[in-house]
């Protein structure tokens, strides 16, 4: 598989040359394929918001180099319109910057922005509220009378109606109770599934959420980055992690605490279902042994 | 271009200025304004600019940050000395003609005023920053709660303005971090801020405004349920954790300030 986007020795500090000046990103070398469903984990302060800023050109890297499908999107001469209409970032708690009278509207703002005809503009609404789960009833509403989950689902569907190859999501689900947490996780699962090709990277403090959707994951530490492999491959380094403040899924830590026991569990079990059949398994053995 | 923002910036420190009482502070800094205004003499803006220059490295506070707070202002500065050196009538050094009865002309006095002024607001500035650099906001709406105590009896409300000026400030940098965010965030959607005519920029605004307004409102109301449901109910029979206390320190500053004033008023009236 091709690599969508690549990043060689990022660094990145914050108000350089100032007294309070902050080095964020580390010599960070990164590359993330076409069609990967990545989350991307980091204890708070290790530079996760910071990363995925740089992959549409908001923040400009103190030294290092970023391409996306092998443009250069560091060089004075990217064209930056075109990069943020391929990677798409909803930034944490992206209802606050709904600003418009109506949620079309709003969800309008990005296709308008790249140009767009008026009934291109409004397939595209039409086609982002059904991604994301929203009624077309509420179309004419303000956004400002919608509930929290709802706004959330308004802002995704602004940046995925400018049909981003690549989606980036900060945090989708800080703030939601757990219904809503499962809620957007499906919708984006679902989203990625409807659209193949679509690389989606999304940002997370929990590793339940992670071992529940994602296909690979980078975790980040210190600015730097820690850990990048399929899940089994990382959650498999459970002891690294809580070494770093991680805590992998309780059913691994389960797992873990098993194998340490004695009990010849294999490493890689995230999820509860997998734990359930390998433990069946092994009473299964031990009666026939 | 926020990050430039050094207003209500407090850079902390141990130095003699940093441990003035911040009322003594608040009225010597009156004092050095007014001061500023009174003096006409130059052998006087010599010693204003000792004395300044004095202060700053009293202060201990990197000069780099003093420069960075003059920054914005430097358009303000270099307007009005050049309004003041094409303005003043006088004894003209140069002149260029332009059509019919309008030259442009430079004037002896008009150099000499557009010095003075700049040096004016310079210091102006320089000594107010002086002031917040080196008084913790909260010590600084503190001290000018005490000091407008007084008018409590007519009517001024001290300690509710002093509260308001404590919430602005709190809010400096937290509302800067918001713009920030929320500019990233409508840049992600394709929003551009920076380029097209006047019109078409004050309407690229709406899309950062509006979610900054919400957002600025929402704040307000947490800060408020927060501050009710701890019991905050003005300022009536509020004690503090830290006294204000002056010390020999503020009274040798008061002396020192007081004498300077002297020496300059003197100075005026005798040359
Ligand atoms: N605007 C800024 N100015 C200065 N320092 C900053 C700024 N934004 C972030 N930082 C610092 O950079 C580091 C990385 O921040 P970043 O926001 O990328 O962390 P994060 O991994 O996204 O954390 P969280 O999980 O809390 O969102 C932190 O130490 C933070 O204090
Ligand atoms: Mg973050």
């Amino acid at each position: 598989m091709k690599s969508i986007i690549k990043v060689e020795n990022l660094s990145y500090i914050y108000q350089e040359g100032m007294p309070f000046e902050k080095h964020a990103l580390h010599n960070v070398d990164l590359e993330i394929e076409e069609g990967d469903f990545a989350a991307l984990i980091g204890h708070t302060g290790s530079g996760k918001s910071t990363l995925i800023q740089h992959f549409n050109a908001l923040v400009k890297p103190t030294s290092g180099k970023i391409y996306i499908y092998g443009v250069d999107i560091t060089s004075t001469k990217a064209d930056l319109k075109q990069i943020r209409r391929m990677v798409g970032l909803v930034f944490q708690y992206p209802e606050h910057q709904l600003f418009e009278e109506t949620v079309y509207k709003d969800i309008a703002f990005g296709p308008m922005n790249i140009g767009f005809s008026e009934s291109e503009v409004k397939d595209r609404v039409y086609e982002a509220i059904r991604l994301v789960g929203i009624g077309e009833d509420k179309l004419e509403k303000s956004p400002f009378e919608l509930s929290g989950g709802q706004k959330r689902r308004v802002a995704i569907a602004g940046v995925l109606a400018m049909k981003p190859r690549v989606l980036i999501l900060d945090e989708p689900t800080a703030g939601l109770d757990p219904a809503g947490r499962d809620d957007i996780l499906s919708s984006i699962r679902a989203l990625h599934e409807a659209e193949k090709d679509m690389t989606v990277i999304f940002v997370s403090h929990s590793m339940e959420d992670v071992a529940k959707i994602a296909k690979s994951v980078i975790v980040m530490n210190d600015g730097r980055v820690f850990a990048h492999g399929s899940v089994a491959e990382v959650f498999s380094r459970g002891r690294e992690l809580s070494k770093i403040g991680l805590n992998v899924p309780q059913i691994t830590q389960l797992v873990l605490r098993l194998r340490e026991l004695g009990v010849p569990l294999s490493e890689d079990i995230y999820t509860v279902d997998a734990a359930v059949e390998a433990v069946k398994a092994i009473i299964r053995g031990d009666r026939h042994a | 271009m926020l990050k430039d923002i050094t207003l209500g910036q407090y850079v902390p420190g141990e130095s003699f200025i940093h441990k003035l009482d911040a009322r003594v502070k608040i009225v010597l800094t009156f004092v050095y304004i007014i001061i500023l205004f009174i003096i006409d003499q130059t052998i006087n803006y010599a010693l204003f600019t000792i004395f300044t220059a004095m202060l700053v490295f009293l202060s201990r506070v990197p000069i780099g940050f003093i420069l960075k707070g003059l920054k914005p202002m430097l358009f303000i500065l270099s307007f009005t000395a050049v309004i003041n050196l094409f303005m003043t009538q006088g004894e003209t050094i140069w002149s260029y003609h332009i059509v019919g009865s309008w030259s442009l002309e430079i004037t002896k006095e008009g150099i000499v005023i557009a010095v003075l002024m700049l040096l004016r607001l310079l210091y102006l500035v320089i000594g107010t920053s002086l002031l917040t650099l080196t008084t913790s906001p909260l010590m600084l709406t503190d001290g000018i709660e005490k000091l407008l105590e007084p008018f409590k009896k007519i009517g001024v409300p001290s300690h509710e303005i002093a509260m308001m000026m404590t919430i602005a400030i709190r809010f400096i940098p937290t509302l800067a971090e918001e713009t920030d965010k929320i500019m990233k965030a409508q840049m992600a959607r394709g929003a551009d801020f920076e380029s097209g005519n006047i019109v078409r920029r004050a309407k690229a605004m709406i899309p950062l405004l509006v979610p900054l307004f919400v957002s600025a409102f929402r704040r307000a109301d947490d800060l408020a349920v927060a501050m009710e449901s701890r019991c905050y109910r003005g300022g009536d029979n509020r004690t503090r954790m830290k006294q204000m206390k002056a010390t020999y320190r503020d009274a040798v500053a008061g002396a020192v300030v007081t004498l300077f004033c002297l020496v300059l008023i003197v100075n005026e009236i005798i040359l």
